[in-house]
């Protein structure tokens, strides 16, 4: 049976045709060129024929496994220990470069931890890929509830009826419209270790006690300063949609809860926040979606650094797919992504869903 | 339960004042009607009783206590509204509730207090539904459920049926009356439909541009309106009103007569000086058709309409005005037949040209 959107209607295809022509070559046969890709040991120029590969890509950067390394014992079978009374382990490359282990061969550590006198040594075949990982999933963690709750934070100051409440609109929104690129860059002066806004505005505060920090340049503080400076710059557009849910809301259901006595927090919890569940629902999956394609804050300000700490997948797909020509590699992640934030923003959706 | 009172209340949005004065007394128990047409001011002043709205000068006590400046839930108030305003997100049950929630009452203090008023409204049945769930009817059962839980002093109204269809909408009215005489509650209630004024009310003020008409019982401002606004509001259809002029004047009559009108003495009140024009009211069940040449008034059929149970009649006057007869049995009128009219002078009104008009239909 032919419905009715393919009977007759040639002019609505027509008008439709540029927006899906653009979609199917822009999205669409991207998105299979890189399953086809990730399939391959295609580089970005190479003169070598491409070979199907299978999923070798795949278990390059997926392989994960745990060892056990025993302490180094003396000939009475105690245990070595350094100066510091440490336990003495022989090194990983003991097991990944041994013949002994070929299943294991190329393979880094990621992280260990210790079990009685054992040290258990996680070691992945793509040790970088890992971290990225962590740390896109880490960025994901706080940027939700951080963008999320900051935004319907602004979206309620600015739900008043105030003289120049507009001004407050445009100011919040305005970092929406700035490019990433510039606002990461300005977020660099601010950041910065020697003279920067964020040092000098804790110096004042404290008195001096305040020692300066190099936010962006130290492992335990990077991450933490893109993912704050990330918030921020997008938190105006959600603070748009949670306005939409809030004006959606009828007057008639705060007076009510006004003649019943409500407080200001019984109202927010018993009136507002059940009026913006499906608003919530769509901010929470936009954020997760956007949180996963974090790159360009990354490659303006810490180019992944210090030392892998700001690491993400998409700054990885680009970086090996463009920065080592291995595209089908970069292609691998791309797909693993787009799996990974299909399957979340299901879950999410799922456990988010109207329940009657 | 309580009394209300309200002295020299006004209300302005910026220059604008919409409560221009408003001298009320609402005794315990009693069920006040506020009526009138749309901007009169009557779900402002119902507003400024619950506390939504601001007073912008005068007092209102309740129970003897000046509540100008107490929020709502300080008023002892409850108020069901026109959309009903009951929570989507949560069940009858909970909806009911939610006053007590608030408030922070026990669980078992909760489960009592809804049973109760589940039975009162008999809706036991709808508990566990939630308001997607319901008929407009059923949905505004729960809002009166969740105003009636907390036992408040006053219930207040604003037009709480009309989103209702015809057939609903009385039923639901004898309901609230039901529901009245079992609470022995205030309550004060809004609406611009005169039929639930008339029905419901032990007292009703009629309201215009934000100042008070006439206040009195139903058959008091049926009988006896105290100005043209309230005579041409009240009653369906609406009361004539015939300019005529006055010759002649003692201390309790007046003598006034029109082309149309053969000389009849009605009753003054006062309201008229001397001699000179004046309006004269007739309801238009207050007449009768009589032979041609026996009656008062005299005029032609424009139009019958036939009800089975009454006949409405379009005539026009003699002097060109128009007039509505009602005739309580089913007669048959041709266009354009003349008709002689005739009623009890005393069942007339007599109002002062000049008065306040205004909505007069």
């Amino acid at each position: 049976m032919s419905s009715k959107l393919t009977r007759s209607n040639r002019a609505g295809w027509l008008f439709a045709l540029p927006g899906f022509s653009l979609l199917f070559l822009f999205i669409i046969v991207p998105f299979f060129f890189a399953f086809y890709l990730s399939l391959t040991n295609q580089r970005l120029v190479s003169p070598n024929p491409t070979e199907f590969v299978g999923l070798e890509n795949y278990s390059n950067l997926l392989s994960l496994a745990v060892v056990t390394l025993e302490p180094e014992r003396d000939e009475a079978g105690e245990i070595v220990r350094d100066e510091d009374g440490e336990i003495a382990y022989p090194r990983v490359r003991s097991i990944t470069r041994s013949d002994d282990y070929p299943q294991y061969r190329g393979m880094g550590e990621w992280f260990r931890w210790h079990w009685g006198d054992d040290a258990k040594v996680v070691i992945a075949s793509d040790v970088l890929f890992m971290k990225a990982l962590v740390n896109t999933l880490a960025f994901a963690l706080f940027i939700v509830p951080l963008q999320g709750g900051g935004a319907l934070l602004l979206a309620l100051l600015i739900n008043q009826k105030l003289r120049g409440i507009n001004a407050f609109r445009t100011i919040y929104f305005l970092p929406v419209v700035i490019s990433i690129v510039v606002i990461s860059l300005l977020w660099r002066f601010i950041y910065s270790g020697n003279d920067g806004l964020l040092n000098n505005i804790l110096e004042a505060l404290t008195f001096g006690a305040f020692t300066p920090i190099d936010w962006l340049g130290r492992t335990d503080t990077a991450l933490g300063s893109i993912i704050v400076m990330s918030a921020w710059q997008g938190m105006g557009f959600h603070m748009v949609i949670w306005l939409a849910g809030l004006q959606s809301i009828p007057g008639t259901l705060y007076e009510a809860a006004a003649i019943e006595g409500a407080s200001k927090w019984q109202t927010f919890r018993y009136v507002t926040w059940p009026g913006l569940r499906n608003t919530a629902v769509l901010v929470l999956i936009v954020i997760t979606m956007q949180s996963f394609a974090v790159f360009a804050q990354v490659d303006v300000m810490t180019n992944g650094g210090p030392l892998d700490a700001t690491q993400t997948l998409v700054f990885q797909t680009v970086e090996r797919g463009y920065g080592k020509q291995d595209i089908s590699g970069g292609a691998t992640i791309s797909v693993i992504l787009f799996l990974m934030v299909l399957s979340i923003s299901a879950v999410q959706g799922y456990l988010t869903r109207e329940r009657r | 339960m309580a009394t209300l009172k309200l002295r020299d209340v006004r209300k302005s949005f910026g220059s604008v004042e919409v409560i221009k004065g408003v001298d009320l007394d609402i005794e315990d128990g009693e069920f006040v009607v506020f009526v009138g047409p749309s901007g009169c001011g009557k779900s402002t002043l119902l507003r400024m009783i619950s506390g939504l709205e601001d007073i912008t000068s005068g007092t209102l006590e309740i129970d003897g206590q000046v509540v100008n400046d107490l929020p709502p839930k300080a008023r002892g108030i409850a108020m069901v509204f026109q959309s009903y305003a009951i929570f989507p997100h949560m069940t009858v049950r909970e909806n009911v509730a939610f006053g007590l929630t608030i408030a922070g009452a026990s669980k078992k203090e909760k489960e009592e207090k809804v049973a109760e008023a589940a039975r009162v409204l008999q809706m036991e049945h709808l508990l566990d539904r939630r308001p997607s769930q319901l008929s407009g009817g059923q949905r505004q059962r729960v809002a009166i459920g969740r105003a009636i839980v907390r036992k408040p002093k006053v219930f207040l109204f604003d037009e709480p049926l009309s989103n209702l269809d015809a057939a609903l909408r009385m039923d639901m009215r004898m309901e609230i009356g039901r529901l009245h005489a079992q609470l022995d509650a205030t309550m004060v209630y809004v609406t611009h439909d005169q039929v639930e004024a008339m029905t419901l009310a032990d007292k009703i003020v009629v309201l215009k541009d934000g100042r008070v008409m006439q206040v009195g019982t139903p058959m008091e401002l049926f009988h006896e309106p105290a100005n043209l606004f309230v005579a041409g509001f009240l009653g369906a259809p609406s009361m004539n009103f015939l300019e005529v002029e006055v010759s002649g004047r003692d201390a309790e009559r007046a003598r006034v007569s029109n082309s149309a009108l053969e000389a009849i003495d009605v009753a003054h009140k006062g309201r008229i000086e001397g001699p000179g024009q004046a309006i004269l009211g007739i309801r238009p069940q207050h007449v009768s058709a009589v032979a041609a040449g026996r009656g008062m008034l005299h005029g032609q059929v424009n139009m019958a309409e036939r009800l089975g149970t009454e006949t409405v009649v379009d005539m026009t006057l003699k002097d060109g005005s128009k007039f509505i007869a009602a005739f309580d049995e089913d007669k048959v009128f041709e266009r354009g037949e003349s008709i002689d009219l005739t009623f009890a002078p005393e069942r007339a009104h007599l109002f002062a040209p000049g008065e306040v008009k205004g909505a007069v239909h």
